[in-house]
């Protein structure tokens, strides 16, 4: 080989690793996919793609805000609480009557209301985020657990129950729900300029203060987003289920932190994607499918699902190692 | 003949989209110091981390080390076999001390470690060094030039004799300096050589040996110090011949436009008053620490205790955040580039766009990639940043480009006032004559600039009146045409006019 071609090779081989390391979720992902379509007949049908999609719609959409929240260097252990709570704030109040708009639109509110409290003490008391989510990780779970007295609050009316398990034509509501908030979580990231500062102050907070943005603000608005969509789970789980159960949603952060990183966002702070996460939320999604199709039982899935996720950042480091 | 200790030999190696190096040479004699000089961009800290073992995949060429070919797979193992660099950021760790940031690593003792031999071991390091240091310090409370020496003697410590010190002097005073220089000539009395990277070309005609220039990432031309002087290595390092002095600016007539009434922070600066002419460009001086920083600073709206009055273009200023001040016209550039000044997962563009993305909208809030692109065009061409595209991501740029994407993201808010802090630190020649002429440019425009910077020189060439600040206070202002070095540093010492 003459200097040229080891040259032309070596581009090529550059090329193949970029691409390689920007769409490697997605390869995995795509490799999953093809290794079950032979392993069971019933994979790779519609009505199991759809209900795979529904499945990960939940925690999905916690994810679309939590990768706000990393994107901007900060993390949210809140999450799975703050679901339990707007669910159960929803529920009380359909129960004493008021009206399935409202009772939503309160539940939202709670949801967005501690989100918004997380950001504030991060940002403006410059507390540790971490310990922050922490303490309202246990604070709204306390909170759900004293407002319906720790039972249950079941029964709700056929039209509230449609959120969570109706559908158009073959796909489920909350599949739409969520392809929604994808869409919109993208467009925001990606075409507004609140996007571009979440991840102006991810990437350098100092920096982008100087720069001029208003840093908290940022932040305080990625916390209230990721607890805004924390309650629109709650809102349809509740639904789904027919039922709202203070200890909903119970280690749901950690589901959502693994969706987000398995989709390539930096824990880091400044880099990562919505299209990543919603491979993470697949990824996800279709091994626990599987495993369920495959008959595997449900302990060894907890084992699989923490194997997957040490196998992908493991990769991750080899290939950033200088 | 000298004992040959290191040579490279047709060092290649490139990025995606970017030639790094071609076909490089460079070799390193027993005892001498011998300089790297070039524009940035031109391949040296590239060539650096080749020789160590950070870029072990370099396509083409070899190293040979000792008369051995060697091909270091990592910093630990250049470091093993004798070869250390010292970054111009330094990689100490913060809140441990002297001594345990020399043995870091390496501490003795087993499992345990053992203090008194560690402390010992340490002072004893130090003493043949002949640096003075308290080696219980922690290393945070240490000077910049003190830390550098820490880092030198972690070197010696693990027996290197070759080591390289990328723009040591960029953050040292002048005191600092020589101390350095003295301990660079001891060094070479006992055989360890030195490859001594910096922009300071007068450094280089007083401890060097040798210069090799790289342009480009080629080699130029390797020649013994005595045989060129700076004017030729200039030349070689840009292609071309540059000025040097500046015409001065004539801005004494002009208005004021600028002006702060008693600026006080607590702790930090007492009671500091002066104006701003439009089209001036005004020189803030002093030692490191004396919060010429902070000055900048507190006119940007930082600090949340400042107390006193600024004026722009005759009214009041109500300045509470960064934002404030930028909405109104003034501009702070960072000394920090690289923590306070660029996004590094942000591409070039959208580190320039940052500070007006607000104003380049579809609808509020959404951003018009049309308008945004032809922002980025016109700056990147305006500041001719050398970059494969907008889109490259800026950390991939050299340390003058960076800044110049910095400068881009100041100038695209239109700002009456921008102040400069350090806006030359470790960049080279060419690009910081760029930096003088676009200052010019910007006072001839009507800008008022504000030019904070340790190198007097520079200060005195571009300014039309210096203020020079001590210990928080300001001490004086000198006229340019008045202005010296030793009035400037009569003053900066607390000395009085």
């Amino acid at each position: 080989m003459d200097d040229a071609t080891v040259e032309q090779s070596a581009k090529y081989k550059e090329f193949i690793l970029q691409f390689l390391d920007k769409f490697k979720a997605g390869i995995g992902l795509l490799a999953m996919v093809i290794v079950m379509s032979f392993l069971s007949d019933r994979f790779l049908t519609l009505p199991n793609m759809l209900n795979i999609f529904r499945q990960v719609s939940i925690m999905g959409i916690m994810a679309v805000g939590m990768t706000m929240v990393i994107i901007a260097q900060g993390i949210d252990l809140s999450v799975g609480s703050i679901l339990a709570l707007s669910g159960a704030v929803t529920a009380g109040m359909m129960a004493g009557d008021t009206s399935i708009a409202l009772a939503v639109l309160v539940g939202l509110a709670v949801g967005t209301g501690l989100g918004l409290f997380n950001g504030l003490l991060i940002s403006k008391a410059k507390l540790p985020d971490f310990i922050v989510t922490l303490a309202m990780m246990s604070i709204a779970r306390g909170l759900a657990l004293v407002y319906t007295g720790g039972r249950p609050i079941s029964g709700f009316d056929p039209a509230f129950r449609w959120i969570g398990g109706g559908r158009i034509g073959m796909v489920p509501i909350p599949a739409i729900i969520f392809a929604i908030i994808l869409v919109i979580g993208y467009l925001v990231l990606n075409k507004t300029t609140f996007g571009r500062y979440i991840y102006a102050v991810g990437g350098n907070q100092k920096a982008a203060r100087l720069a001029g943005i208003n840093t908290d603000r940022i932040k305080i608005m990625v916390y209230a987003i990721s607890g805004l969509l924390s309650a629109v789970s709650g809102v349809i789980l509740i639904s789904r289920l027919n039922s709202a159960q203070p200890t909903a949603g119970v280690a749901y952060e950690l589901d959502v932190i693994a969706m987000v990183v398995l989709g390539g966002t930096s824990l880091i702070g400044g880099k990562g994607t919505i299209g990543g996460t919603l491979i993470g939320a697949l990824i996800i999604g279709v091994l626990n499918n599987s495993l369920n199709l495959l008959g595997v039982a449900s302990f060894y899935q907890e084992v699989a699902k923490g194997l997957v996720i040490l196998v992908a950042v493991l990769l991750d480091s080899l290939q950033h190692r200088d | 003949m000298a004992e040959k200790l290191l040579e490279m030999k047709n060092i290649s190696k490139s990025f995606p989209g970017v030639q790094a190096l071609s076909e490089v040479d460079f070799n390193v004699d027993k005892g001498e110091v011998h300089a790297l000089v070039g524009e940035n961009g031109a391949g040296k800290s590239t060539l650096m981390k080749v020789l160590t073992g950070i870029h072990p995949d370099y396509e083409k060429g070899q190293i040979f080390y000792k008369g051995r070919e060697v091909r270091f797979k990592s910093p630990a193992e250049a470091q093993k076999a004798g070869l250390a660099i010292i970054h111009q950021e330094l990689e100490l760790i913060p809140e441990l001390t002297v001594a345990e940031n020399v043995f870091l690593g390496r501490e003795p003792g087993r499992g345990w470690i053992n203090r008194k031999k560690l402390k010992a071991e340490a002072k004893k390091i130090f003493e043949e060094l002949g640096i003075e240091i308290n080696i219980n310090k922690k290393i945070k409370h240490l000077t910049i030039g003190k830390q550098q020496m820490v880092e030198i003697a972690k070197a010696i410590s693990q027996d290197a004799e070759v080591i390289a010190m990328d723009e040591p002097t960029s953050s040292l005073s002048q005191q600092e300096v020589e101390l350095l220089f003295a301990l660079i000539r001891d060094l070479k009395e006992e055989g360890i050589a030195i490859i001594y990277i910096s922009h300071h070309l007068e450094e280089i005609f007083e401890i060097c040996d040798r210069v090799t220039v790289l342009r480009d990432g080629f080699k130029v031309k390797e020649q013994a110090v005595s045989e060129v002087d700076r004017d030729e290595i200039v030349r070689q390092m840009v292609g071309r011949d540059v000025e040097d002095r500046f015409p001065d600016i004539n801005a004494e007539d002009n208005q004021a436009v600028f002006e702060v009434k008693n600026l006080t922070v607590p702790d930090l600066i007492t009671d500091v008053s002066f104006e701003v002419k439009k089209g001036e460009i005004f020189g803030l001086a002093g030692l490191m620490g004396a919060g010429r920083s902070e000055i900048a600073r507190a006119i940007y709206g930082v600090y949340k205790n400042r107390t006193g009055d600024i004026y722009l273009e005759g009214s009041k200023l109500n300045i509470k955040s960064p934002g404030d001040a930028i909405d109104r016209g003034i501009y702070y550039l960072t000394e920090n580039r690289k923590d306070e000044g660029l996004i590094p997962e942000l591409s070039v563009g959208k580190n320039i766009s940052l500070s007006i993305l607000d104003q380049l909208t579809v609808v509020k809030n959404v951003i018009s990639r049309r308008k945004e692109k032809s922002v980025v065009r016109e700056y990147i061409s305006k500041l001719d940043v050398r970059t494969p595209g907008p889109w490259q991501l800026v950390k991939n740029l050299s340390g003058g480009n960076q800044q110049k994407v910095i400068l881009g993201r100041i100038l695209s808010t239109n700002p009456k006032l921008i102040i400069m802090d350090e806006p030359t630190r470790g960049i080279d020649v060419g690009a910081k004559h760029e930096i003088y002429k676009l200052m010019q440019e910007l006072a001839a425009e009507g800008v008022a600039i504000i030019f904070i910077s340790s190198e007097l020189p520079e200060i005195l060439n571009l300014t039309s009146r210096v203020g020079i600040i001590y210990k928080g206070r300001l001490q004086g202002i000198i006229p340019g045409s008045e202005a010296t070095q030793e009035k400037v540093m009569n003053l900066a010492t607390g000395g009085s006019s």
